[in-house]
């Protein structure tokens, strides 16, 4: 769709640590029961990712699937194939109790990418950040400074950051202020 | 006159001069100085003027602990009032103005209160200023605000950086001494997560100015030793310039940053709030030196020993050639003994106590120093800085025996362990009467969640003022932390530390013992607060027996620096005076932050445009681009009125009113809430949320809808869409998205959580644009796409499809009664779309509208507005809404609150319009005059105002309010008040103004 622009059009923060919008990035929030073996199975056949556990981000190439809550995963895949990941969604779950529901242009998904994007994080949410703690592949919902947000780890520099549309802008500008701050040097 | 000494400063650079201003004159220090010894060394002792009588005051500590020598900092946007500077560190260019004096320092008209201060006892302001009540208003209080107040307030923005950082420990350490350092040393070695802390920019506290032996070596190669090895260890942090500020429930402790206060050329934020999640705290934040309570003790050059002590040893500053000593433990002789050293004269050692042994004794006397047990002062002669002591007998009156010539009264009245941290989540103190201090009690830490204590103390803040313990119990707690945070490793052995023998303290409260009133009334408690001897006596003596009660009575303790030298002096005068012990009376509540902390570290990021966050729509940005007067509608910023060039806001309301009835208006409604909710059970779930049925409503029709609170008060409102057999689309107001979908999730998780429901929040997938007005069919039929006929899409029903090029969602609703379609699309197209219909709609006189003009239209229709004619007391009765209660249902959420009496009462006030008659705009609420008065003697009222406005389409004002038997009274005309006193004659008609058959959106 030539009309769709995501919340903050791919702006960039440049720095040691840089800031940068994701662009438009395919969401979709499944709610269900994640013990039932459809449900598993329908998530790795859309994203390519292994099932997560509680606190994980399990990513295949720029799909993944984050652990959310007992009863909600979020499945990441390329915004042009959310239509046809729900269609496959509904049709193994038919029948079943479950919410698939496109939620990618709600949000909008930020990365924070550079050598001390560690201590950008932890300047802005109450999370253990710890290198022996928080590792790639770990998530979490939590909040950055005054406003909801979730991150993983996608490697050991790079954090990918997900909020709501409506406050993308207020997040990105927060995260680049807390990486023009500097590094803490204490990670 | 204070100076600097040739051979000692280990902490200043000599090759290396820095220079700053006090009070416009151009000083010079050296790097490594702080303020205090950096002004010390160009004697100016006189630093500041006291906050109640203006006395002269210079400084009285070298540490966090001082209360007298409070400076303004900075300019401009740097300016900081009541900086310690003592804990201020010199840097090129620094500028110090000192406080609370007009017109000068030197000469200072308010000193006049000085001798006054026999009039102003403790209790004054209470005493004299209750009568006459108005002269509190007229005189006393302007008279109090100009005489009052430390500092000045900062007068341009702070425009320097701060921040937070989270991190979680396993151990966390407050306090660099020694029992720090080894408590660290400890747990760092058993592999524990270690943070170590120290609020000043050195490590080794007391140890590395008194040099005892630890391990065979001098503190201070032990120090260096240690320190290099934590800063090795990968599991341990140290932070000077960091101080443990607040430790609070679940181990969560605050410490505070100073990055660039000593640094300000430096681009780092200036200071980070370090917000740590500690399994276990261990505070080993050393202890206060206590002033002993003379006459005059409040001199400049009247100093706490150990500070006498460290600014000759740390920055080579001397307070003068000849120092008294006073003491009534062998700690103090420590300083004769330095200063002695140093080439120094010490008249006299001024000891309370009828004798002791000890080898720090011994040394003094085989120094030569005269000392003089059994003796006190009876009073400090001078008035700018210390000129001679009186010596009395300390068992005695304050008959003076013998006057000696000084610059410097070196005092120490023991030590008070640091409890604060200790204290600040509720661990208890114990009196320890052999060493006369409050000291922990072990057996009574703060606990946390598990029952099990969380906070260790050590060292000397344990009561262990000796080296050899007081590093053992460091390194203990250290371990013992470790341990039950749950670290395996083995912490080694303990380093040893050794002492001078030395003999007991003898406490000494006031000095000498019987002094008399004269002498009471100028000894001082607390320096910053002026209260004196004199002043806690006549508390106890008025009946403010409680340590709290005296402590506001007096003021004691409630300045800047909290008491950390006047507390425990205090209480003890307290308890004398009650003939209570000590331990009996004790202390007030310890309070974080140990020290004031800047409230910009504790905003963090949030300042500037950072303050809070503004919500944005995909269509923000153009609206922000054309004219936009915003609102804030929660944390959203919505057009109140698109105004154009020569228009006031006003005018461009009328407009929009007008042309969205007579051509095509525009509203970006995609802050109204949108929840799905879906599930076998959501017909059933909806119904109880709602208060009309909802189970029925057919796929692709809509239905408005109420919600109640459990109460029957109106809750929210809202369009409700079917969109398949299990689900359903349904609209909240813009402040009830987030509010509603929790409501929703409350009910489900607590209450239904059987019921197979799922909701999800899409408010913010989807921009919503109502297209209204007789051309609004015209303009979506130009884009193309979907069928959007009055027989394809009729009233309240929806249609999936596309408009033009985008994925639409086209609603048939109307909150305006024109013909109107509210149009969801895909946040991401939104903006693309808004375009779309802005260029389509030229041609059919397109204008978008802001929500004022969406209340005018709405209120012309006499359509409800959740927040405006409801309040959280108001039921859908109230508003004629009895047609959306279903009486089919056996149950929904306030259905039962509705049949309590005072809901069904047929006297609540209810919804009627109003229409003035001169057709002004009537107040926003309003209140319509009823006979006689009421109890209170205010008039009785029979109604308000709800929504009013000026309707440029009636060209009038039109209203709605809440009238006691409003729809009976058709017709009839009431008195609503004015602001300005007037009433305004106003007609109850019905709510419906515009179009009463509803034909302009039935088309």
């Amino acid at each position: 769709m030539s009309n769709a622009v995501s919340a903050l059009q791919g702006a960039v923060a440049p720095g040691e640590v840089t800031v940068r919008e994701g662009g438009l990035q395919g969401m979709i929030t499944l709610r269900g029961d994640l013990s039932n073996a459809k449900l598993k199975s329908v998530c790795k056949t859309v994203t390519g990712a292994t099932f997560p556990k509680m606190g994980e981000a399990k990513m295949s190439g720029d799909n993944a699937l984050a652990w959310m809550s007992p009863d909600e995963m979020l499945i990441l895949v390329p915004h042009s194939d959310v239509a046809d990941a729900i269609a496959k969604i509904d049709k193994a779950l038919k029948g079943q109790h479950y919410l698939a529901e496109n939620l990618s242009d709600a949000r909008a998904i930020i990365m924070v990418e550079g050598t001390f994007a560690r201590e950008v994080m932890a300047k802005l949410a109450p999370v253990d950040l710890h290198p022996d703690t928080f590792k790639p592949g770990d998530f979490r919902r939590t909040r950055l400074g005054q406003v909801a947000a979730a991150f993983w780890m996608k490697d050991d520099d790079t954090f990918a950051v997900i909020c709501f549309r409506s406050v993308a802008d207020y997040t990105f500008r927060l995260l680049a202020a807390g990486a023009k701050g500097g590094a803490v040097r204490h990670f | 006159m204070s100076t600097r000494l040739a051979n000692t400063g280990r902490l200043v650079n000599k090759n290396k001069a820095v220079s700053f201003t006090f009070n416009g004159k151009n000083l010079s220090g050296f790097d490594g100085d702080t303020l205090a010894s950096a002004l010390l060394a160009n004697d100016q002792m006189l630093m500041g003027r006291s906050f109640k009588y203006h006395r002269p005051r210079g400084v009285v500590a070298s540490g966090a602990e001082e209360p007298n020598a409070l400076v303004n900092l900075g300019t401009g946007s740097d300016f900081e009032p009541n900086q310690r500077v003592t804990t201020t560190e010199l840097y090129d260019g620094l500028s110090a103005t000192s406080q609370n004096h007009w017109p000068s320092l030197e000469f200072d008209v308010g000193a006049v209160n000085k001798h006054l201060s026999r009039f102003l006892p403790a209790g004054f302001y209470y005493k004299m200023f209750i009568h006459p009540r108005p002269f509190w208003k007229y005189v006393y209080e302007p008279i109090i605000r100009q005489s009052a107040g430390l500092g000045k307030a900062p007068k341009t923005r702070d425009d320097d950086a701060y921040e937070h950082f989270n991190i979680n420990v396993d151990v966390m350490v407050v306090g660099g001494g020694i029992a720090g350092l080894s408590a660290a040393l400890a747990a760092g070695r058993t592999g524990a997560r270690v943070l170590l802390v120290e609020q000043t920019a050195h490590w080794g506290g007391r140890a590395v100015v008194d040099q005892p032996t630890i391990d065979g070596t001098p503190a201070e190669d032990w120090v260096n030793t240690t320190l290099q090895a934590l800063e090795g260890m990968g599991n341990v942090t140290v932070r000077n310039r960091t101080q443990g500020s607040g430790v609070y429930d679940h181990g969560y402790v605050l410490a505070y940053e100073r990055i660039t206060d000593h640094a300000p050329d430096v681009d780092a934020p200036r200071h980070r709030l370090w917000r740590i999640r500690a399994k276990q705290i261990v505070t080993a934040t050393g202890a206060i030196e206590r002033p002993l309570s003379f006459a005059g003790n409040d001199i400049p050059g009247v100093t706490l020993a150990a500070a006498v002590r460290d600014y000759a040893v740390n920055w080579g500053v001397s307070m003068g050639d000849r120092t008294v000593v006073v003491t009534n433990n062998d700690d103090a002789y420590r300083t004769a003994i330095t200063l002695k050293k140093a080439g120094l004269d010490v008249p006299a050692i001024i000891d309370a106590r009828d004798g002791a042994t000890g080898d720090l004794i011994e040394e003094a006397r085989d120094l030569g120093i005269r000392i003089a047990f059994g003796k006190g002062i009876a009073k400090v002669k001078g008035n700018k800085r210390v000129t001679s002591v009186g010596i009395c007998a300390q068992a005695g009156e304050g008959a003076e025996l013998e006057e000696i010539a000084c610059d410097c009264v070196a005092m120490s009245g023991g030590w008070s362990p640091v409890v604060h941290l200790w204290s600040h989540c509720g661990g208890k103190l114990v009196w320890d009467d052999a060493q006369a201090m409050f000291r922990p009690d072990a057996e009574r830490p703060p606990l946390g969640a598990d029952g099990q204590g969380f906070v260790t103390t050590a060292g000397i803040a344990n009561g262990h003022l000796f080296t050899a313990e007081g590093i053992a119990d460091g390194f203990a707690a250290g371990r013992a932390a470790a341990k039950t945070a749950g670290a395996k490793g083995k912490a080694g052995d303990a380093p040893a530390g050794s002492d001078a023998a030395e003999g007991a303290i003898s406490p000494v409260w006031l000095m000498p013992q019987g002094a008399k009133q004269a002498l009471r009334s100028k000894a001082w408690l607390d320096f910053q607060n002026d209260v004196k001897v004199s002043d806690v006596q006549l508390a106890a003596q008025e009946g403010f027996e409680s340590v709290e009660h005296a402590k506001r009575y007096t003021t004691l303790g409630m300045a800047t620096d909290q008491g950390k030298l006047s507390n425990i002096n205090g209480l003890a005068i307290l308890s004398k005076s009650l003939n209570a012990d000590i331990p009996n009376v004790g202390t007030t509540t310890f309070r974080p932050p140990y020290t004031p902390i800047s409230m910009s570290s504790i905003a963090g990021p949030a300042k500037g445009d950072l303050f809070q966050p503004v919500r944005l729509t995909p269509i923000s940005d153009w609206s922000n681009a054309n004219g936009a007067d915003n609102e804030p509608v929660g944390q959203w910023r919505r057009p109140y009125a698109y105004v154009r060039d020569g228009e006031t806001v006003h005018d461009a309301v009328n407009r929009e009113v007008k042309n969205t009835r007579d051509n095509l208006g525009l509203l970006d409604a995609s802050t109204l809430g949108k929840l799905i909710v879906k599930g076998a059970d959501a017909g059933k779930f909806l119904d109880m949320m709602y208060t009309n049925m909802m189970s029925n409503l057919a796929v692709g029709k809509c239905r408005y809808g109420l919600m109640c609170t459990e109460n029957g008060f109106l809750s929210d409102d809202g369009v409700v869409a079917r969109i398949d057999d299990e689900t359903w689309l349904c609209h909240t107001t813009t402040g009830g998205a987030e509010r509603i979908h929790a409501w929703m999730e409350d009910w489900l998780q607590c209450e239904w959580w059987d019921w197979n429901v799922y909701v999800a929040n899409v408010t913010e997938q989807l921009a919503q644009i109502a297209v209204v007005g007789p051309n609004a069919r015209k303009v979506l039929e130009k884009l193309g796409g979907m069928d959007v006929s009055k027989e394809a899409l009729p009233f309240m029903q929806w249609r999936d499809g596309k408009i033009g090029d985008f994925d639409a969602r086209a609603y048939r609703i109307s909150f305006s009664g024109e013909l109107s379609y509210e149009i969801a699309v895909p946040a991401s197209q939104g903006r693309a779309f808004w375009d779309a219909l802005l260029d389509a709609g030229e041609e059919f006189g397109v204008m978008p509208y802001g929500t004022e003009c969406l209340h005018v239209l709405r209120a012309e229709k006499g359509f409800i507005m959740i927040g405006d004619e409801t309040d959280g007391t108001v039921i859908p009765q109230d508003l004629n809404l009895q047609w959306a209660l279903s009486k089919k249902k056996t149950d929904y959420l306030g259905k039962r609150a509705h049949s309590r009496s005072h809901m069904a009462d047929p006297n609540r006030w209810k919804l009627v319009g109003l229409e003035t008659l001169d057709g002004s705009v009537l107040p926003d609420g309003a209140y319509a005059i009823a006979e006689g008065d009421n109890a209170n003697g205010q008039r009785n009222v029979q109604g308000r105002v709800t929504s009013t406005y000026y309707s440029a389409n009636m060209d009038r004002g039109i209203a709605m309010g809440l009238v006691h038997n409003g729809p009976d009274r058709m017709g009839e005309v009431i008195e609503f008040n004015k602001v300005d006193g007037g009433t305004i004659k106003t007609k109850i008609v019905d709510q419906v103004f515009y179009d009463k058959d509803g034909e302009k959106q039935n088309v």
